[in-house]
């Protein structure tokens, strides 16, 4: 595979010199922009493989960048890259489109890795993430309650086995490492964490504002 | 801890079940002694700004300044409800009875009132009303509190400081002369119409003497800027003469109306008073609506203006505790980049804690209620002190019980070990509440360990974590291998599943 192109989205300038030095010579990177709008822009023409994004921009969210972009050029893919605590930024941002999510306290290595993984269209959990993933769909009977079903009805749990992956990912665990602890290969774990991140955007579960309502977070 | 394996010795002490926080001696005893001295000085610093911002606030209040309030119940429930005390969001309860400050129309006597039996100020207020209208015991009962109930923040109450004000009182004293001189000049003539008018003047002059010089300062401000639109009705913009004049003058004729209706004695009884007392109020009304209106507005403003002030200096007081603070810090120590790491580590921890989930870090020795809060402190204390990162995640959250601090303190160990021996350059704790148990996961990508040919260092923590987790009748696993990195799993059965579980204690 031919090296992603990566474009970066973030409002410090000092930040984004620190990703390109990591990334190094194993991305190409095509382009930076510190705001909403410049973004929009520049990932239009440049139109790169990856677009690095933080979920806080000055002039909103990572996911206005996510929702410009996709009406036009659906290919593009997103990798949210925050030091944001906040669950529901986040779950904004993923809900949007991005495919995945790591925490700017990521090594250079793991940064790369994580690049490749979301240009070859997979999806890339940091421990957090799965965590917060995990919370939203607690199976919480209470909870349960009074929720609307979504269209379709799988979308809103997790099977066991994505479970066992997402809290395995949880636990500090690589891809390859879920795999041979689950005994499965590295290609199964993907399509399991793909699928739950389909379920994370298209579940019109309500739970997953109610959570985090719940946590005071809207 | 020698002995082997089972971990179902109960009859064994483990001195690490004290109430002393076990692991802070061994954390301490790691780090350098340099080190050690900079948290002193962190610790020191931390408290001299606390308390020099506090004597600001008070200053700032005209009250006596105190040493912070602990909370006081330790579960006092500010988890989720705003500011901790000392950031100013506690208020008394069921303390002493004071006068409000913040529902303060006059005095602030029916606003302490209805703060104090927990009703709505307006109650205790129209209470106070009808009581003035139909005997005018409610406006002697109010003044009598307004001079007996201290204000909030204030210790004494007026009627207290006018006793020993001696020079208020001379002053006071100085008027009864007066007094006697119109008697007698009253009997001399025969009549006792002056001594009948002065009598009241004096004794009216004589206690606002008295209340002027003991009335809190803020107070006297209040009574001073009440006054003031009061005194420009008269005096200012030419304009607004005519107005005043043509105002001043319906009112005194509706009053004077009033009073002679009320004067006139006639058959019709009932009607004529009404009537009067009718009039009289519509001139006050129309001679002072304006006035009041205008104090009433400011006293709001004023108590906005207030709450805006200090939430500004509790915010003030925050960035500079921690965040001015840290980089001060920086600046003495950039020659020292693991303790600049550390530092911003940190300040962006406890940042993001009261930035995101909108609550204040718990204070040292303060114990944690909630496991999430528990599992935090393990990442905090163990990245301070050996200066190895921890990821943590915590799925769901749950009260803690005997059973959970032994899981804790048991993971605390596990980590701790991890960052001082595992070289790893990370450490990730994964903690998940599930209805009947909660796991927690430690794991490191560090050297790992053969499990059969175990140093004893490495076997003094399988043990302790083992013996602890097996006396609270949980399990510890650990898993590791060469080159690997390990990871320790606990698990501990929850006493009772599901929501309403009942406090530890």
């Amino acid at each position: 595979m031919s090296r992603p192109r990566v474009f970066l989205v973030d409002d410090h300038a000092l930040f984004r010199a620190g990703v390109r030095a990591e990334l190094g010579e194993a991305v190409e990177v095509v382009g930076e922009a510190d705001d909403v709008d410049p973004a929009v822009e520049l990932i239009g023409e440049r139109q790169p493989d990856v677009v690095l994004l933080d979920v806080h921009l000055p002039s909103g969210g990572g996911q206005a960048v996510v929702e410009a972009v996709k009406v036009e050029h659906p290919e593009v893919r997103f990798l949210a890259l925050s030091v944001s605590d906040a669950p529901e930024d986040v779950i904004a941002v993923i809900r949007a489109g991005a495919r995945g999510y790591v925490t700017k306290t990521i090594s250079g290595h793991e940064l790369v890795d994580a690049v490749e993984r979301v240009a070859a269209g997979d999806a890339v959990f940091s421990p957090r993430l799965a965590g917060f993933v995990l919370d939203a769909f607690a199976t919480d009977p209470a909870m349960a309650r009074g929720i609307r079903p979504s269209f379709d009805p799988e979308l809103d749990q997790l099977t066991q086995r994505e479970r066992e992956v997402l809290r395995l990912i949880a636990r500090g665990y690589a891809y390859k490492e879920v795999a041979s602890e689950l005994s499965i290969s590295v290609k199964t774990v993907e399509s399991h964490v793909s699928a739950v991140l389909r379920k994370l955007q298209l579940s019109s579960r309500h739970q997953l504002t109610r959570w985090a309502s719940d946590r005071r977070l809207l | 801890m020698g002995e082997a394996g089972t971990g179902c010795d109960h009859g064994w002490i483990d001195p690490s079940n004290s109430s002393d926080p076990w692991w802070a001696d061994s954390g301490a005893s790691a780090g350098p002694d340099s080190w050690r001295q900079f948290g002193r000085d962190v610790k020191r610093q931390a408290r001299q700004v606390r308390r020099e911002y506090l004597h600001a606030r008070h200053r700032a209040r005209g009250e006596q300044p105190s040493e912070p309030t602990q909370p006081s119940s330790p579960s006092s429930p500010y988890r989720y409800g705003g500011h901790p005390p000392w950031m100013g969001g506690h208020r008394h309860h069921l303390g002493p009875l004071r006068r409000s400050r913040d529902h303060r129309m006059m005095g602030g006597v029916a606003g302490g009132v209805a703060d104090w039996i927990h009703v709505d100020p307006t109650l205790v207020r129209i209470g106070f009303v009808l009581a003035g209208i139909f005997s005018g015991f409610g406006v002697a009962l109010y003044l009598v509190a307004w001079m007996v109930i201290p204000a909030e923040g204030e210790t004494s109450s007026m009627a207290g400081r006018v006793l020993h004000d001696w020079r208020g009182i001379a002053l006071a004293l100085s008027l009864v002369p007066v007094v006697v001189v119109s008697f007698v000049v009253g009997s001399a003539l025969g009549d006792g119409w002056l001594a009948g008018v002065v009598t009241p003047l004096c004794v009216a002059a004589g206690g606002l003497v008295l209340v002027w010089r003991n009335v809190g300062d803020e107070e006297r401000q209040l009574v001073a800027r009440m006054m003031r639109p009061l005194a420009r009705l008269g005096l200012t913009g030419s304009g607004s003469w005519r107005s005043l004049a043509l105002r001043l003058a319906v009112g005194v004729v509706l009053a004077a109306g009033g009073v002679v209706l009320l004067l006139l004695h006639s058959d019709r009884a009932l009607l004529r008073p009404l009537g009067g007392v009718a009039l009289v109020v519509a001139g006050a009304v129309v001679a002072f609506g304006p006035w009041w209106l205008h104090v009433a507005r400011d006293l709001v403003d004023e108590r906005q203006a207030r709450a805006l002030a200090e939430e500004r200096a509790d915010m003030a007081a925050r960035v500079h505790d921690s965040v001015l603070q840290t980089l001060a810090l920086i600046q003495r120590r950039a020659d020292q980049p693991q303790q600049v790491v550390k530092l911003a580590r940190a300040q962006e921890r406890e940042l993001r804690s009261w930035l995101f989930d909108r609550r204040a870090p718990a204070s040292a020795g303060e114990d944690d209620q909630m496991l999430a809060d528990a599992i935090r402190r393990i990442e905090r204390d163990v990245e301070e002190i050996h200066e190895v990162p921890v990821e943590t995640v915590v799925v769901g959250d749950c009260e803690l019980d005997d059973d959970l601090r032994a899981l804790v303190a048991a993971g605390r160990e596990a980590t701790v070990n991890a960052a001082k021996w595992s070289g790893a350059a990370s450490v990730s704790v994964f903690a998940e509440v599930e209805p009947a148990q909660v796991s927690l996961y430690v794991r490191d990508r560090g050297m790992g360990f053969d499990p059969d040919a175990v140093d004893p260092d490495r076997r003094g923590l399988a043990e302790s974590v083992r013996g602890r987790m097996a006396r609270h009748g949980g399990t510890a696993e650990v898993h590791s291998s060469r080159g690997n990195g390990t990871e320790v799993v606990l698990r501990m059965a929850r006493r009772v599943p599901a929501e309403e579980e009942p406090k530890a204690r």
